[in-house]
């Protein structure tokens, strides 16, 4: 089907307009907090309906072409579309519209505390920014939106500045953003210099007249720029500080989206403005995709905070993504064309499946978080009784993101086990035993994902309420339950009905590694390569609904003795029970605590104050076991520490002596004469 | 009710609590006549539940015993369990403290029915030498419906089996099910 | 078609029924090796049955994941016992998925049952539900990297595939690979059905539970439903070991006769599975909770060396 032009033109106009629409109206109506609130975000929603509908068209085979020269410097805005770029408008699209829904309710908490029609304003730019950056076609167009994003997001984070960690949040990120922008904007500039064009769309054909050496600093600064956006280790600091700090629905877009956008740039090197590169890029994204996802979900799973957890978990998921994106870099310099699209769908396939579970888990943690006034999940407890609801969307979160059948997660860590099972095709040890490590990487996070998930699911939900607040919890308005509702559908959908999405994605990759992967469809089966392996999602959840009916069929007939009785919990006859009684969430994590110390070196204190009398009795107990950060300590510590032991040398030249500084100047001017004489 | 307490005094495995000392042969005979029943019953499953309700232990190290490999309980089909809910049968030893007297009410309720109650030792039947003692309840009897009371000082792992078998055969048969109209109590426990 | 709904019909009922018939087994060997006589074969079934006699007692705390788990659980085993070739290589529904699905088939009843462990409150089910996941978790890697190591060997890993492709080359069953790939499994086996010397089936200890803590708070037809379910388990673990590493005897073609010698072969290599399990478990202590990281890791580096040993004859 051939799309005209001037529909996805439309569409375009569309989408910005709601955003600008929504900025605008949150500003114009800014004295009266409400009626901002209602016009910025209900008018985000218009926005991010038009963007599903862009990125549809896009996928279905629609180009854009806008070319304004008025509007930027040095070559103009320029925006486009290919399908890659028409995915990820999708992705945003995706988790964008149950957010902003979400938000239209979720944010009338924050009426008379914080500027509403900053917020307004903030989200809507966030959003266009983020559009707009998949779009750019030249250098100074993604730059510009990429710190408009950037920008914008920091000022959402920023939201509720009056706390302390917020601000220390604020500053990291605004920190690691700008540094890792500094890489993008001297391996674009070198990128432009070489291939002496700014014109994205030009830079694959144009890469061959770069020089090795300076192929390889492109790749290394781009890729640094975008790793630290996407948020890999050891560059992911920023992110379990500033994702938790935002309201949630930013932090839904933050983890569900923004991050994806170091991906898409990590793509865009990898396999379309480079060419292809050397096996060592590949490896290193596969070894620092494995590192992130074994570390991000290690740390999701002794995190405590609700809102800190799901940050970390995005760290692990963007390391599951990478992993196909390294593994098809490395299968693609080995001309493995299908295996790298098979390695890229895999890995496309979960940064949707991501764009869509996170959100909800992070709507869900807003409403939760608002129901009990904390984001510390040792406070909750007992949730699914007050709001059965959230907890069931929760719920379905969880199991999605832990990979588990029947839901989208599952698909898409199947493909991405089958792209690397069938790295064997290569016949070079080294690279094989790489992959072998990955495949047990990739396992190893599976199952601490499903261990962080219990764990995030069952202290927060389950069992009986652990403070006050948790005890007069209400169930959430219905605005807010409606947007998680339509998130859990939409991660079933996908986990059901793969079929039509894998396509999608086959026709997409296959833009740019030059060949499909190997995957055909049977109706409902999917096959990867020539028969190696095999699933029917939708078949596997008809079969475990079916099965289910059937036990408690089966039990009826049989005359099982139906009656049940309700009586308190076992504990080996004590008086009563109380929330106490309950294993806690640091508890539960304690095994993985010790079985991994290396990592997470636990700092235990237990402080016992003994009655003066006698040692038999006890006054009071402190007990502290925390984990302390690798990161922080041994890389950014001694690294912050040089960069001021640097900037108090330096500050020798900066006496106040104002015929210093003039002495400076000429001198600044003298060397600059001579370089260009 | 009172039927009952005959027939739980008249049935022939819970006797007088004389000492005896089991040997081999007579074990064999219940191993053999169980063994009989369980067949033609296509075997039969009992999951126990021990409470020590303020025992001395002396009757757990006898009822210990019925685990090690001479009394073997399990070719039975029967064994002890971790929790209540997963049990039929309480196993309840001691003359009931002040301290236990809730607990064992309370491990009863969460025992899932139809379930039985055997009261182990002398204590458990009417508190024994403890009788009287400012920290004891009563007898089990007291505090929860009891089926089949195992008399002894402790009573040897044959009689004990002999009792879980009673209870089980009072289970087995639905005519002889005790009426749940209150629990057993012996008058002079009050 | 008929015969295909036939073998699935088969299938179903020798992992439903066959299950508590392997449970008794080992229980009656570890009693002989333990001088005692044991329980009958049959008790199992005895057991299953007066469970589901027994009224239901449901803490008050729970919520609908405590009383949904057991038959999600049963779910879950009765599909696995679909998807795996026991009589022949031509499983009717073996598209379903291949052995990475049924390993996540595993890891569902596993998250619902570690969530059913936390949702009572009570000490005991959060401190099996951790245990377990722990134990779940670590063994994941081994068990994907002995998938890998069979994957290489076979080139595929469609469960039928492989166990044809063994067929195929008898010799191939004593490369050196093929051994150390069928003890990681074996391990990990033992791990995930809650074997000696990970977790003891039949301990009273509440401290030193793993899988019995999780259920301390069941009763009833729900209890009748995870023993059950545990039995399937044990029995898909190891019909899988004997098919996948020894598929001597599995039919290639559907036909009575084969069909026929297929069941004899299984009942014999799960039976001698089962005898081996019964030996170890009265040969070895239980493994102290920090321990077992070692003894994962342990079969982590035979699976690697699986899988290092087929890259080299490759």
């Amino acid at each position: 089907m051939a799309l005209s032009e001037a529909m996805t033109l439309n569409l375009l106009l569309l989408t910005l307009g709601g955003f600008g629409a929504g900025a605008a109206g949150a500003v114009l109506a800014a004295r009266c907090p409400h009626v901002s609130r209602l016009a910025g975000h209900a008018c985000a929603l218009i926005g991010a309906v038009g963007a599903l509908a862009l990125g549809a068209a896009g996928l279905a085979g629609g180009t854009l072409d806008v070319m304004i020269p008025a509007l930027l410097p040095i070559g103009g805005l320029s925006l486009g579309m290919d399908r890659l770029s028409a995915f990820f408008v999708l992705v945003i699209a995706v988790a964008a519209i149950p957010s902003t829904a979400y938000a239209i309710t979720y944010t009338r908490a924050y009426e008379g505390k914080s500027s509403l029609a900053g917020m307004g304003l903030g989200f809507n730019a966030f959003l266009a920014g983020m559009v707009l950056v998949v779009l750019a076609r030249n250098v100074l167009t993604f730059l510009v939106m990429w710190e408009a994003m950037s920008l914008a997001s920091y000022f959402l984070v920023m939201t509720e500045a009056e706390h302390r960690d917020t601000q220390h949040a604020g500053w990291i990120y605004l920190v690691m953003t700008h540094a890792g922008f500094a890489c993008l904007l001297v391996g674009f500039l070198i990128m432009a210099h070489g291939t002496d064009t700014m014109n994205l769309s030009e830079w694959h054909a144009a890469s061959a007249t770069l020089s090795g050496p300076m192929r390889h600093a492109v790749f290394v600064l781009l890729a640094l720029g975008f790793g630290a956006k996407a948020g890999v280790v050891p560059l992911h600091v920023w992110l379990p500080k500033a994702h938790p700090a935002a309201p949630s629905h930013v932090s839904a877009m933050m983890s569900g989206v923004m991050i994806k956008l170091g991906v898409y740039g990590l793509i865009r090197i990898g396999f379309d403005w480079l060419g292809v590169g050397a096996s060592w890029w590949g490896g290193a994204i596969l070894v620092v995709a494995a590192v992130s996802a074994v570390l991000g979900v290690l740390y999701a799973l002794v995190e405590s905070d609700l809102k800190c957890l799901l940050a970390y978990s995005s760290v692990e998921n963007i390391g599951i993504i990478l992993l196909g994106v390294g593994a098809g870099m490395l299968f693609q310099s080995y001309h493995l064309d299908t295996l790298a699209s098979l390695a890229l769908v895999a890995s496309l396939y979960h940064t949707v499946n991501h764009a869509m579970f996170k959100p909800l888990l992070f709507m869900g943690a807003g409403a939760v978080v608002h129901a009990t006034g904390t984001r510390n999940i040792e406070e909750m407890g007992g949730l699914i009784k007050r709001m059965p609801q959230t907890a069931a969307y929760f719920l379905v979160g969880s199991v999605a993101i832990a990979a588990l059948p029947p839901f989208n997660g599952f698909i898409s860590e199947w493909l991405m086990f089958q792209s690397l099972l069938l790295s064997f095709q290569i016949s070079a040890t080294g690279t094989n035993l790489l992959f072998a490590l990955s495949i047990a990487a990739l396992a190893l996070t599976s199952g601490l994902a499903a261990a962080c998930f219990v764990k995030a699911f069952g202290i927060t939900f389950l069992a009986l309420p652990r403070s006050e607040r948790a005890e007069q919890a209400r169930e959430a308005p219905w605005m807010m339950r409606g947007a998680m509702g339509l998130s859990a559908v939409a991660c079933l959908a996908l986990g059901v009905a793969p079929v039509g999405i894998v396509r999608l994605l086959n026709t997409t990759v296959a833009d740019l590694t030059g060949a499909q992967a190997d995957v055909h469809f049977n109706w409902n089966v999917i096959v990867a390569n020539d028969a190696f392996a095999v699933v029917s999602p939708l078949w596997i959840a008809v079969a475990l609904v079916s099965l289910c009916a059937l036990v408690v069929t089966a039990l009826r007939i049989i005359g099982a003795n139906a009656a049940w009785r309700a009586y308190e919990t076992w504990g080996c006859g004590r008086a009563l029970q109380t929330s106490r009684f309950e294993y806690t969430a640091t508890a539960f994590a304690n095994p993985f605590k010790r079985v991994f110390g290396l990592l997470y070196r636990p700092v235990k204190e237990l402080d016992i104050q003994f009655h003066p009398e006698s040692r038999m009795f006890v006054e009071t107990i402190a007990y502290r076991n925390e984990t302390r950060s690798i990161f922080e300590d041994a890389l950014y510590g001694p690294m912050s520490k040089l960069i001021q032991r640097g900037a108090q040398r330096a500050r020798i030249v900066q006496s106040g002596n104002v015929h210093l500084y003039l002495l400076y100047i000429f001198m600044a001017l003298v060397v600059l004469l001579a370089l260009a004489g | 009710m009172l039927a009952l307490w005959n027939k739980i005094w008249t049935t022939p495995v819970v006797t007088e609590p004389v000492v005896r000392t089991y040997d081999d042969a007579q074990i064999e005979a219940i191993a053999r006549q169980v063994d009989e029943r369980a067949r033609r019953l296509f075997g039969r499953s009992l999951h126990i539940r021990e409470v020590d309700a303020g025992s001395c232990n002396g009757c757990e190290l006898e009822i210990g015993a019925l685990n090690n490999p001479y009394y073997d309980l399990e070719r039975f089909g029967m064994h002890f369990v971790a929790s209540p809910r997963h049990a039929d049968c309480l196993l309840v030893t001691g003359p009931v403290t002040r301290n236990m007297a809730d607990p064992l009410k309370r491990t009863y309720d969460a025992t899932p029915g139809p379930k039985i109650v055997v009261a182990v030792g002398d204590c458990a039947r009417d508190c024994g030498i403890f009788a009287g003692g400012y920290g004891v309840v009563g007898p089990v009897s007291a505090i929860v419906p009891v089926d089949v009371v195992v008399g002894g000082c402790p009573p040897p792992p044959s009689m004990i089996l002999a009792g879980i078998l009673a209870a089980l055969d009072m289970r087995d048969n639905p005519q002889s099910v005790r009426s749940t109209d209150g629990p057993v109590s012996d008058d002079g426990a009050q | 078609m008929l015969t295909q709904i036939l073998i699935e019909v088969i299938q179903l009922l020798i992992v439903g029924l066959g299950a508590p018939l392997l449970v008794g087994l080992v229980r009656r060997v570890k009693a002989r090796l333990q001088g005692r006589r044991g329980a009958g074969l049959l008790q199992p079934y005895a057991d299953l049955h007066k469970l589901l006699a027994q009224e239901a007692v449901v803490s008050e705390t729970t919520s609908w994941i405590c009383r949904f788990t057991p038959y999600l659980l049963a779910a879950t085993m009765l599909l696995s016992a679909l998807l795996v070739p026991l009589l022949t290589t031509q499983t009717p529904l073996g598209f379903l998925g291949n052995i990475i699905v049924l390993m996540y088939l595993f890891l569902l009843g596993t998250f619902f049952l570690t969530l059913a462990g936390l949702d009572a409150g009570s000490a005991f089910g959060g401190m099996g539900s951790s245990r377990e996941m722990a134990v779940a978790a670590l063994a994941e890697p081994t068990v994907m990297i002995a998938i890998f190591a069979i994957a290489l060997r076979a080139g595929n890993t469609g469960l039928d595939e492989i166990i044809r492709r063994g067929a195929a080359d008898s010799l191939l069953l004593l490369t050196p690979g093929h051994l150390l790939a069928f003890m990681a499994f074996f391990i990990v086996a033992l791990a995930e059905t809650g074997r000696l010397p990970v977790d003891n089936p039949a301990t009273h200890l509440e401290l030193t539970m793993i899988h019995e803590a999780m259920v301390l708070e069941y009763s009833g037809r729900y209890l009748m439903l995870i023993e059950w379910a545990a039995g399937m388990k044990l029995l898909i673990f190891l019909a899988l070991l004997s098919n996948l590493f020894f598929p001597w005897g599995v039919a290639l073609a559907i036909t009575p006769f084969a069909l026929a010698v297929a069941f004899v072969a299984l009942a014999m290599k799960i039976g001698a599975l089962a005898v081996g399990i019964a030996v170890l478990e009265t040969a070895v202590a239980k493994l102290r909770l920090f321990r077992l990281p070692a003894l994962l890791s342990g079969s982590f580096a035979l699976a690697l060396l699986a899988v290092i040993s087929f890259l080299f004859v490759k």
